[in-house]
């Protein structure tokens, strides 16, 4: 039996995958090297690890407006994340997610960087906002 | 989200397109975060250096702009924040011919909505600052932060394509920081030691952005008993703004608003000398090769420009450095009409206008030059560049421009 969780109404179609969990923040400027698909930041703690295609479950957003538009640059050339989940984000994420068709949810009953572990297979329902974890039963 | 008639006719696209595609865009960000309505903007402000754009941005800002006239022109004066590319220095930071041709793709894309080419994150210092109440579109952190508490004016973060949309359809989502209880106070942190100057104002900024963490959190810094200078506020709050993700503080006696807290006041988390001192010393490299010279982010005031010069008159910046000064277009004229580009330039440091180094493709510039270690008094900088590649250390600008001319951190 599948664990259900709600969330906040959220953007974007109805998505499966794969989750990366770090009690960590996200910016696409600031963290990423969009080039190869890794976090760079050294100080992150997905530093090295690649982001394409997972289900990022990260706190929050930090810093600058670049995400908004990096977002959408990302998933025209498929190294982008498969979904975003936040406990909450800040305005540039949604209207990177909103711009760019990326999935995103936030705002759990819970801290989702506990409730989500990596390598949890997700089913995430934005328009609904459920997200189901497939591969676990509690 | 409750619609106009006028709004409802752009969502079916009776406008044209790129009304359509704005206020679509909008009504999925307003109903994200609950807004009712639109609320009116007087100014948008819209962040698209090309690094962010990339070519897919690029060409969407294309592809709007090939619309009639009449469907693309923004509906409310709408000014840009800095670019990737200074087209007089660009060879020399490393940048490529190809990054220039994007640039000169998107400026011409954004001049066809009527977009006035401010390139500038100081427009509150520069272009025309807000009043309070005054409810706007801005993007950049660092203008938004600014003029929310400063000024009293009333922004969230709108990015690139939400900033873009807001001047398309002359209005935004009123969520957030529209709305008066968003604006009260969250957090409480007393100052116990002026901050002896920008980089320690900045690094006051990085101690309460990361203990707020959150753009939801408003912090109150009491404890300021002397009126800061906008300069000084400026690095304050771009440093808050971009560790914290934060859009609004409150100063008691000196920010606009009065810094109410929406229920009774948390206990205040002091700040002073050994807290300082401590955020500095996690960019300290005394001693390491400096490659690179940042002062920047944000872009220079002319009092910035004219202190840059003064601390550079009568030296010369060691060969294996690059010193780099950034400013606003209307700044560098201003600079070059009062010599004080000529000073700097003297001592071998490069002026840019209308770029910010961090939104100039810095991995690229970092691997065409063989740039590692940077150092700035910018604490937005150092919380940025990292993930770029580079290793920055926090300075005094005096100390910034001693070790450029030493050739190692000092």
């Amino acid at each position: 039996m599948p664990v259900l969780l709600r969330c906040h109404k959220g953007i974007g179609p109805t998505v499966t995958g794969t989750t990366l969990v770090a009690a960590d923040n996200f910016s696409a400027r600031y963290d990423l090297d969009r080039g190869k698909g890794i976090f760079s930041r050294p100080s992150h703690k997905l530093a090295g690890q690649s982001y394409v295609e997972r289900i990022l479950v990260l706190d929050t957003a930090k810093g600058g407006v670049a995400t908004a538009w990096m977002l959408h640059e990302m998933k025209v050339r498929g190294i982008v994340p498969r979904a975003l989940i936040f406990n909450r984000v800040n305005p540039i994420l949604a209207q990177g997610a909103a711009f760019g068709g990326v999935v995103l949810v936030d705002r759990f009953d819970g801290d989702v960087t506990q409730i989500f572990r990596t390598g949890d297979e997700l089913r995430i329902d934005p328009a609904a906002g459920i997200v189901e974890i497939l591969n676990r039963d509690r | 989200m409750r619609l106009t008639d006028e709004e409802k006719a752009m969502l079916v696209g009776a406008l044209g397109e790129p009304r359509r595609w704005a206020i679509a865009h909008q009504i999925a960000v307003g109903e994200f975060f609950d807004a009712a309505d639109f609320v009116p903007v007087s100014q948008a402000h819209i962040m698209a250096d090309t690094e962010s754009l990339g070519e897919a941005g690029v060409r969407f800002l294309e592809g709007l702009a090939a619309t009639p006239e009449e469907e693309r022109r923004v509906r409310v004066p709408t000014i840009t924040d800095p670019r990737g590319i200074d087209f007089a220095v660009y060879r020399r930071l490393g940048q490529t011919p190809e990054m220039a041709a994007l640039e000169t793709r998107a400026i011409a894309a954004l001049r066809a909505f009527g977009v006035l080419m401010t390139d500038t994150c100081i427009n509150y210092q520069t272009i025309m600052a807000p009043v309070r109440g005054d409810h706007l579109a801005y993007g950049d952190t660092g203008v938004v932060i600014y003029s929310n508490s400063v000024l009293g004016a009333r922004s969230n973060f709108e990015g690139g394509p939400s900033a873009l949309a807001a001047a398309l359809t002359g209005r935004t989502p009123r969520y957030g920081y529209h709305l008066d209880g968003y604006r009260r106070g969250t957090r409480r942190f007393r100052l116990t030691v002026s901050p002896a100057d920008f980089s320690e104002w900045g690094a006051v900024g990085g101690i309460i952005g990361e203990a707020c963490g959150s753009y939801w959190e408003v912090p109150v810094i009491e404890g300021v008993e002397t009126a800061p200078t906008s300069d000084a506020l400026k690095h304050f709050g771009t440093a808050l703004a971009s560790f914290g993700s934060t859009a609004l503080f409150h100063i008691p006696g000196i920010t606009a608003e009065e810094a109410a807290f929406a229920g009774s006041p948390p206990a205040a988390a002091a700040i002073g000398r050994s807290e300082i001192a401590a955020f500095l010393a996690r960019y300290a490299a005394r001693g390491d090769q400096l490659d690179v010279v940042v002062f920047g982010a944000p872009q220079l005031s002319l009092f910035e420009m004219e202190a840059v010069a003064q601390a550079l008159d009568g030296r010369r910046v060691h060969p294996e450095v690059t010193v780099i000064v950034t400013t606003s277009p209307e700044i560098k004229h201003a600079a070059d009409r009062m010599g004080l580009t000529r000073r700097i330039e003297a001592a071998g440091a490069v002026v840019a206008q209308g770029i910010c180094f961090y939104q100039s493709y810095a991995r690229e510039m970092a691997e065409a030059n063989g740039w590692t270690r940077l150092m700035t008094n910018s604490a937005k900088l150092v919380n940025i560049i990292g993930g770029y590649g580079y290793r920055p250390t926090l300075a005094s600008l005096e100390r910034c421009v001693a070790s450029a001319v030493a050739g190692r951190v000092l």
